[in-house]
């Protein structure tokens, strides 16, 4: 009797203290699902809170220079928060406001979950603690200011590698201290059952839009969907709706940080092996003995050693296909994006953009491609100068 | 044979626990005989792990050293085999450490090595009732007990849990990760009850116990208590010089809930 299996990937491998929490969220998130009432609640905060339905941008400029597939970008960048983790904190905070929940509780890599955490605490009046590597709120201080002045508290961990890892695992502790008035909003969909699935769903919008979208536009589905993959919810959102589509190629592009061939990589499934670790059995960055190791990727939102278990199985059954990016090629991307179409798109998305740098020139020009742009770049700018020599000094 | 519940036949049990590895092995080595000279009934050893989510700082900590020192797997099944060979300690032992460790090692090549050297059974604190599925069988086919938690939040699981426990069943006491606590005001009691209601198997305390009073309070209700976090913390501070410490603490302790 193990729940929330994809595949063999999933499960619930957290502590007996937590047990009857997630039992809970997944009682309560089954009842609310199907209720017209909440998905009309949902409906009205997408679309006037958080700007839904983003744009499906035919880029053109970018089509035409590459000479190939023809390119749309989903502008998930547009949404409040300039990011896609809008979607699920609005879904999630609204779920635990229906269980009489006070407080949300989340980690964050780049600060973009974070910030959609501490937004919708702020609009729905909850307490809201956010868990933030030390060495990630050096690299997105914008972010760090943007979660303060809603009124969130933010704590830095300085455990481990004072990444999204050791945020995710600070979280779990977090929880397991006080779980009556609180809840997890985990930002990825990955974690514990029911978290994944739950994730997933509030993601799915993506792939619901985009669906809809290119058919108004083309009269038929995209050959292609990209998105970047760090635990993967852009990615499985883009994803959902067309996994029944199978002339839809599914492609994550994950962050091969400085090549899948060294040890400074985020790219779980290139490079990981089964494990069980943050509540779930799926790939992971490990050792020989199981140790979880210390990844790296430019983007601090790639910058995870495992992977959601829907990716996992996606991947197992060869439903989709995970290629690595590497830090040079996503600020290739970055730059070129922003120069050709006039979008600064987030470091993490533009793993995606490089993706299809390479392939589109190899595909034929009555052929689709379909980016997901997950989140805006402007909070990537000092760190992309940064790379390039450049300091930038905001004072 | 050495089982699990030769660890409550000497009055309440007192359990300790430490990381293997911290400072290093050798001191492991010297502190376990040192515990069990002073009373300690059944010994956690705790292998590393990068990432313990259920653990406070103090147990982090510790895992953290043990690693940086190189501290492997293999070396803590080695340092089982001569505690139980070379030193003659014939207290049950288990390991305790966490879901990965076991998984990616390979759980029947782990199971099968853990009884070789001389363990009795196994707690891994972040695989629930739910998910014994993918440990139990291998720890059944060697021998190994599969140790199940209850916490205060249980409530109607407990007997459940209870009713399928092996060896002892470890109650946590609070909420949150391990780590030493100024009080603990779970209805321990209770919950014992609940737990023998299904099932006559031992009960041990554990989470928040540093001091004689606390642990005697706590073993009035259990069949033994748990320390670990208070024995680390004596470690990190004194590190290869800590076995005096360890050893007077242990006796302190176990005397607190000897005649109970």
């Amino acid at each position: 009797m193990s729940n929330g299996r994809f595949g063999i990937h999933g499960g619930q491998y957290i502590p007996e203290t937590l047990m009857n929490a997630v039992i809970e969220l997944e009682e309560a998130y089954n009842h609310y699902k199907d209720d017209p009432q909440f998905q009309a609640e949902l409906h009205q905060l997408f679309t006037q809170y958080a700007n839904r339905p983003s744009n499906l941008y035919y880029a053109e400029r970018m089509t035409k220079d590459l000479g190939g597939a023809k390119i749309y970008l989903k502008r998930e960048d547009l949404n409040h928060t300039g990011a896609h983790k809008i979607n699920n904190a609005l879904g999630q905070a609204l779920l635990a406001k229906k269980m009489g929940k006070t407080r949300l509780i989340a980690e964050t890599g780049a600060g973009q979950h974070g910030v959609a955490t501490a937004t919708v605490a702020a609009y729905l009046g909850m307490e809201c603690d956010v868990y933030m590597g030390k060495v990630d709120m050096e690299r997105q201080a914008l972010n760090v200011f943007r979660m303060r002045l809603m009124g969130a508290r933010v704590h830095g961990v300085e455990t481990g590698t004072a990444t999204l890892k050791d945020a995710v695992s600070e979280c779990m502790r977090e929880w397991t201290n006080r779980i009556a008035d609180t809840h997890y909003l985990l930002g990825s969909c990955m974690g514990p059952h029911p978290f994944p699935t739950i994730v997933r769903d509030f993601q799915a919008v993506i792939s619901q839009e985009m669906k809809q979208q290119i058919l108004e536009a083309e009269g038929r589905l995209p050959d292609v969907v990209l998105a970047c993959v760090g635990g993967g919810s852009n990615a499985i959102g883009s994803f959902y709706h067309f996994i029944d589509d199978k002339d839809v190629k599914l492609i994550g592009c994950e962050a091969a940080g400085r090549g899948i061939d060294t040890w400074e990589t985020a790219a779980t499934i290139n490079t990981g092996s089964l494990g069980i670790f943050h509540g779930m059995k799926s790939y992971f960055c490990q050792d020989e003995y199981g140790q979880i190791a210390p990844v790296y990727s430019i983007s601090a939102g790639l910058d995870y050693p495992g992977v959601g278990p829907e990716h996992a199985w996606l991947h197992d059954i060869g439903r989709a296909e995970y290629v690595p990016v590497t830090d040079e090629e996503a600020v290739c991307a970055f730059e070129y994006l922003s120069r050709t179409e006039g979008i600064i798109p987030a470091i993490e998305s533009a793993h995606a953009v490089a993706h299809a740098i390479k392939i589109a020139p190899t595909m034929g020009k009555d052929q689709i491609i379909v980016i997901t742009l997950s989140g805006r770049g402007d909070k990537d700018c000092a760190a992309m100068a940064r790379y390039r020599g450049e300091e930038l000094y905001d004072d | 044979m050495i089982k699990i519940v030769d660890a409550f036949r000497n009055g309440k049990a007192f359990i300790p626990f430490l990381t293997c590895g911290d400072p290093d092995l050798e001191t492991t080595r010297r502190l376990v005989c040192a515990m069990v000279e002073n009373g300690a009934d059944l010994i956690e050893l705790g292998i590393p792990f990068s990432d313990p989510t259920a653990e406070g700082p103090v147990i982090q900590g510790a895992n953290l050293r043990s690693l940086s020192n190189g501290c492997t797997t293999d070396d803590v099944f080695a340092l089982a085999e001569t505690l139980r060979k070379e030193d003659g300690i014939t207290v049950p032992m288990v390991f305790m450490t966490y879901a990965n460790v076991v998984y990616h090692y390979g759980t029947e090549k782990f199971c099968a090595r853990a009884a070789q050297v001389g363990m009795q059974g196994l707690i891994l604190p972040d695989v629930p009732f739910e998910e014994k599925g993918d440990f139990a069988p291998a720890c059944r086919k060697y021998g190994l007990e599969l140790v199940s938690l209850i916490a205060p939040t249980s409530h109607q699981r407990i007997k459940t849990i209870a009713a399928d426990a092996e060896g002892f069943v470890y109650c946590v006491s609070s909420l949150g990760v391990t780590g030493v606590r100024k009080e603990i005001t779970t209805d321990i009691a209770g919950m014992v009850e609940l737990v023998r209601q299904a099932k006559d198997i031992p009960c041990a305390i554990g989470f928040g116990i540093s001091n004689p009073e606390t642990a005697r309070k706590m073993a009035q209700s259990a069949d033994g208590a748990i320390v670990g976090s208070a024995i680390v913390r004596l470690i990190g501070q004194y590190g290869r010089e800590a076995i005096p410490h360890v050893a007077e603490y242990v006796r302190e302790m176990k005397a607190a809930i000897a005649d109970l």
